[in-house]
């Protein structure tokens, strides 16, 4: 045949096949894309401090660890509430004529998804403990420390922002931590990180792959026990109270014979979980972890179970059915919450 | 026969099992049930059902071997003396006298140790992609079961000479009885006839030889003891002018700088692991450092190490020169310009914004783009000078390879477009075809070259290169998406990427049975070359990992498998197995023949072995540690445990990666050996050439 030998048709051939499979699997549909969807009613820009930290978040390459996809299917469920639409990505162009988009999607999950982490984690005390050294919040982290973030002050003004850093952690400096402005930015992205939700009239895109409920022989009371209270604790609360249960001092209370733990007020406990807390000046203020992670009565019984009786701690456990009520009494009492 | 229908129900007890659980989990696509007992167990019966093929392989030598001691203890004396040849037939007839016949037989039985131990009937892994996985890994090893039986075997034949002696002692005093008269004579005629010999002359003559067309080449005469096997040296220098040698030289000396270097990079951050605080410098942060190690190593070291084979392998395939070797040295800085001052931005804090192999902002990699498109013009100018009726099908993929990424750089890079999802649909397409088609596509190229030239002869079926060649870029280019499985991107992309990532079999299937094929009957001369070697570990990978990526684009095993360090051990296997191996078999291949100078053999072996246990060790624990990572993701699990659980995984990465740093290392000095114009033994029959040479002149 005459393309075997001629350089021109050949290549020109392979050229045209490799530009029209190109323009159809690639070019079109992202532009498709890029001009059929908007942003969610109710979507917010990112602030000033906010957009800047983003800036941070991208030049630090943060995505190579985290991601910014919640998939619809079942593990992701813990990383939002809902699966992710091209809408949530709508309203993000061009970062600058010489930078691209930044959708920050990512492809590998070294560290946890970060769609949803302004629901999930937004005190910012946390927060900036975390960036000054990730492992004096949770030890087995192997994110890097951002330092740099920070600088050190014998004699902090009255503006500055002051971590209360750990002392094993400061190795011997002395002196006051403070936050950077640009670590204040990042932080200030971080809490922005929120899923819009999406109108009533839309329904969301199932979880696919739902993890098969394991069969028990006999329902009911063994069902509360099926609910890992510990797991629960790691997930969602270890990495401010700590495994041990000890809290940080000057950050976050200990929960080791905290007279709340080991008192008789359920309904102050769950109302805690579900909705936070910020009765003390000392400490951080606590995130609504229960509502934002839609925890349902066996896990918030799990939970408190499970600090009532762990570390020491020895007070009677809950069951379910009595947080569900005390669920149900708070949501019609406070719906502003 | 006992044992052969253990075997064969063995055998057919993991087939069915296999075969059971892939045709029950189509049933119930959206139904998991899989724990790691179950992930154990499987691993476990599968390495069993091995084992069991092994031994019961080793065992049916064994049986071998056991037959043909029995034939030992059947000599005797008759059809003894009826095959003896002439010396022993002399020896024979002197010291013949006779003596009581002993005939002793000396076998003891030997017991069956082939078990069967498939009769646990635990559930296996029921999805065809793990399954897939598992029997690619397995590859490797079962190359390596096949080795231990070759030396079982051994061990066997050594077992049964020691039987043969002393069977050879009863014959000896057997022979010793005295022969008759009638015996007598028919030996001394069979003597007679035996020492019949031919002159050496009848066939040739007797003038002496002379090779009057200088055919024979590469005579060897020395006879000395080797430490290390002796390699074939590279043949000699082809018609290329010199400039060739140098630009080609250099090429290839940037890109061993920058493997060096980007895999320093590479090693520190995989430390970072395992000792998250080993620096807390901004600049040398993992965030920062992880896309200055995959460009550096993409564009350093790979890009710039395929251009510099490409510049060799091009005018030689089209019988030509190259159009401008001007072209190649601005192409050469202007690559080593984009990596530099790619690296310094990054760890500076400027990237583009996120999208894997994009981290280089679009001015520098514009630097790129020019050397790319000076590249092609280059080629395709010295194609349309060739001297060759046919365009040679190197030449069909390094070309192609060029102005497809040439594409590829511009529909992701114009500054103008992709916004929201667009920009995910175009890093999908980016970094899959950036990958397939120009790293594959021009390393497939460059084996096209390599491989039959180093063998000795023509490429097995040139069709099956073609249709490789176009099914590659129809199957490839449209599936880039499968790297946003389950993500907010359309389904039916989604959908399209998985079906062409099955069909991605066709030109996988096309191109390795084409190599292995090229390979059959050559077997042999793989363990005397020292570039050989590099190229067949690259056609292995290129079978595993292509295999392997149509495994793991499956919907369930993307679940399993994606964001864990999976990915990350594929990438690897694909990016050093196939195209650092080639590279270096490639380098290998043509510096010494360019610069007539042999690296030293052992460090040529020991970069090899480095680099190939290395990537090992480096590959299938994470592969591993991923799986069980992804399955306690599945089960809820909190993330931080599963970040726990990859330690012990991380340190055999770290481990496998040292080798293969080091292995680089060697690579570099084999390099400088091979280049280096330094302290160099006079060629005495070169010398008195070049003095014959400049004779006329001054005689003028």
């Amino acid at each position: 045949m005459n393309i075997f030998n001629n350089h021109t048709k050949l290549y020109t051939t392979a050229a045209i096949m490799y530009f029209v499979l190109t323009f159809f699997t690639a070019i079109k549909p992202a532009l498709d894309n890029q001009q059929n969807n908007g942003p969610l009613p109710g979507t917010k820009p990112l602030s000033g401090d906010a957009l800047a930290g983003k800036m941070v978040y991208i030049a630090e390459g943060c995505v190579a660890c985290h991601t910014q996809q919640v998939r619809n299917v079942d593990m992701d469920k813990m990383f939002g509430t809902r699966p992710g639409i091209p809408s949530d990505y709508a309203n993000i162009g061009r970062t600058s004529v010489w930078q691209n988009t930044a959708t920050l999607m990512g492809t590998e999950r070294t560290g946890p998804d970060l769609t949803d982490v302004g629901n999930r984690q937004p005190s910012k005390e946390w927060n900036l403990l975390h960036l000054y050294n990730p492992r004096s919040v949770v030890a087995q982290s192997i994110m890097p420390s951002y330092k740099w973030l920070f600088e050190i002050k014998e004699n902090p003004s009255k503006n500055d922002v002051i971590v209360n850093v750990p002392a094993e952690f400061m190795h011997g400096k002395t002196g006051k931590v403070v936050a950077t402005k640009k670590a204040l930015q990042l932080v200030a992205y971080l809490q922005s990180l929120k899923q819009t939700p999406l109108p009533e009239s839309i329904k969301p895109y199932e979880f696919l792959y739902k993890q098969e409920k394991k069969v028990t022989a006999n329902a009911g009371a063994s069902e509360e026990e099926t609910v890992d209270g510990k797991a629960l604790f790691t997930a969602n609360c270890q990495s401010c109270h700590q495994a041990n249960g000890e809290g940080l001092k000057g950050a976050f209370p200990s929960l080791k014979g905290s007279p709340i733990v080991l008192g008789d007020d359920l309904k102050l406990i769950v109302d805690i979980i579900m909705n936070g807390y910020d009765a003390r000046p000392e400490f951080a203020v606590m995130t609504p972890v229960g509502t934002s992670m839609n925890f349902d009565e066996k896990q918030v019984a799990a939970i408190i179970n499970y600090i009532k009786t762990s570390w020491g701690n020895d007070a009677k456990k809950t069951k379910a059915d009595e947080v569900k009520e005390i669920i149900e009494f708070i949501k019609t009492n406070n719906p502003a919450k | 026969m006992n044992v052969k229908n253990k075997l064969k129900a063995s055998i057919l007890a993991v087939i069915l099992l296999l075969v059971n659980k892939f045709a029950t989990a189509q049933e119930h696509p959206n139904f998991i049930n899989l724990d790691g007992k179950d992930i154990r167990s499987s691993v476990l019966l599968f390495i069993i059902g091995c084992i069991c093929i092994i031994i019961a392989i080793a065992y049916m030598q064994f049986k071998h071997a056991k037959e043909i001691g029995k034939n030992i203890s059947a000599l005797n004396k008759k059809n003894v003396l009826k095959d003896l040849n002439i010396e022993q037939l002399k020896t024979y007839i002197n010291k013949s006298k006779s003596v009581g016949i002993i005939i002793l037989l000396l076998f003891s039985s030997l017991q069956s140790f082939a078990q069967t131990t498939t009769d646990k009937t635990k559930p296996l892994m029921s999805q065809p992609g793990i399954i897939i996985t598992v029997l690619l890994i397995a590859i490797p090893i079962l190359l390596a079961a096949w080795l231990i039986i070759a030396r079982a075997t051994k061990t066997v034949k050594k077992f049964n000479n020691i039987k043969r002696l002393k069977q050879a002692e009863i014959l000896a005093s057997e022979l010793r009885e005295e022969a008759n008269e009638e015996s007598n004579k028919a030996l001394k005629d069979r003597k007679t006839a035996l020492e019949y010999s031919l002159q050496n002359i009848e066939l040739g003559g007797s003038e002496n030889a002379t090779d009057d067309k200088g055919l024979i080449l590469n005579v060897g005469n020395t006879q000395e003891v080797h430490f290390t096997a002796v390699k074939r040296k590279a043949a000699p220098r082809p018609a290329l002018e010199p400039a060739i040698t140098k630009l080609v030289v250099w090429y290839l000396g940037c890109a061993a700088f920058w493997l060096v270097i980007g895999t320093g990079v590479g090693e520190y951050v995989g430390i970072k692991f395992i000792a998250p605080d080993v620096d807390q410098v901004s600049w040398l942060s993992f965030g920062r450092l992880r896309p200055v190690h995959t460009n550096m190593v993409f564009w350093g070291w790979a890009s710039l190490g395929m251009m510099g084979l490409g510049y060799y392998v091009v005018p030689m395939v089209s019988n030509t020169k190259l159009y401008s070797v001007k072209w190649g040295w601005i192409a050469l800085v202007l690559t080593n310009l984009q990596v530099t001052i790619g690296s310094i931005s990054l760890m500076a804090g400027i990237n583009n914004g996120g999208g894997e192999f994009r981290e280089y902002i679009w001015p520098i990699m514009a630097l790129l783009a020019v050397a790319l498109i000076l590249t092609v013009i280059n080629f395709i100018k010295t194609i349309a000078n060739r001297t060759t009726k046919e365009i040679y099908i190197s030449n069909w993929y390094i070309v192609s390879s060029l102005m497809f990424t040439i594409i590829i750089a511009l529909t992701a890079y114009l500054p103008f477009w992709q916004n929201g999802l667009g920009e995910t649909i175009v890093q999908g397409y980016y970094m899959h075809t950036g990958v397939g088609m120009w790293f594959t596509l021009f390393t497939l190229g460059l084996l096209y070259y390599f491989i039959p030239q180093q063998l000795n002869k023509p490429i097995y079926a040139y069709s099956l290169g073609i249709l490789a060649f176009w099914t590659q870029i129809l199957f490839y280019t449209i599936i880039g998406t499968h790297h946003f499985i389950f993500s907010s991107i359309p389904w039916w992309l989604q959908t399209v990427a998985i079906v062409g990532s099955v069909g991605m079999i066709i030109p996988v299937f096309a191109a390795t049975i084409n190599y292995v094929m090229t390979f059959k009957g050559q077997w042999g001369k793989v363990s005397n070359s020292y570039t050989l070697p590099f190229f067949l570990v690259a056609v292995v990978y290129y079978f595993i990992v292509s295999m392997q990526g149509t495994a793991e684009a499956f919907r369930f095993t993307n679940l399993l498998w994606h964001f864990t360090d999976f990915t990350v051990a594929h990438s690897h296997l694909g990016f050093y197995g196939i195209i650092s191996f080639a590279i270096w078999g490639g380098a290998y291949a043509i510096i010494p023949r360019l610069t007539r100078k042999e690296p030293p053999q052992h460090l040529v072996g020991a970069h090899f072995w480095l680099a190939f246990i290395g990537l090992i060790l480096y590959c299938f624990p994470l592969m591993f540690g991923a799986t069980l990572k992804g399955m306690m993701w599945m089960e809820g699990k909190p993330f931080i445990d599963s970040v726990v659980k990859m330690f012990d995984y991380w340190v055999w990465r770290a481990i496998g990666g040292s080798l293969m740093f080091f292995s680089h290392i060697l690579f570099f000095y084999n390099f400088y050996k091979m280049s280096s114009k330094t302290i160099e033994d006079v060629n005495v029959v070169d010398e008195a050439i070049n003095i014959l040479e400049q004779e006329p002149s001054t005689a003028k």
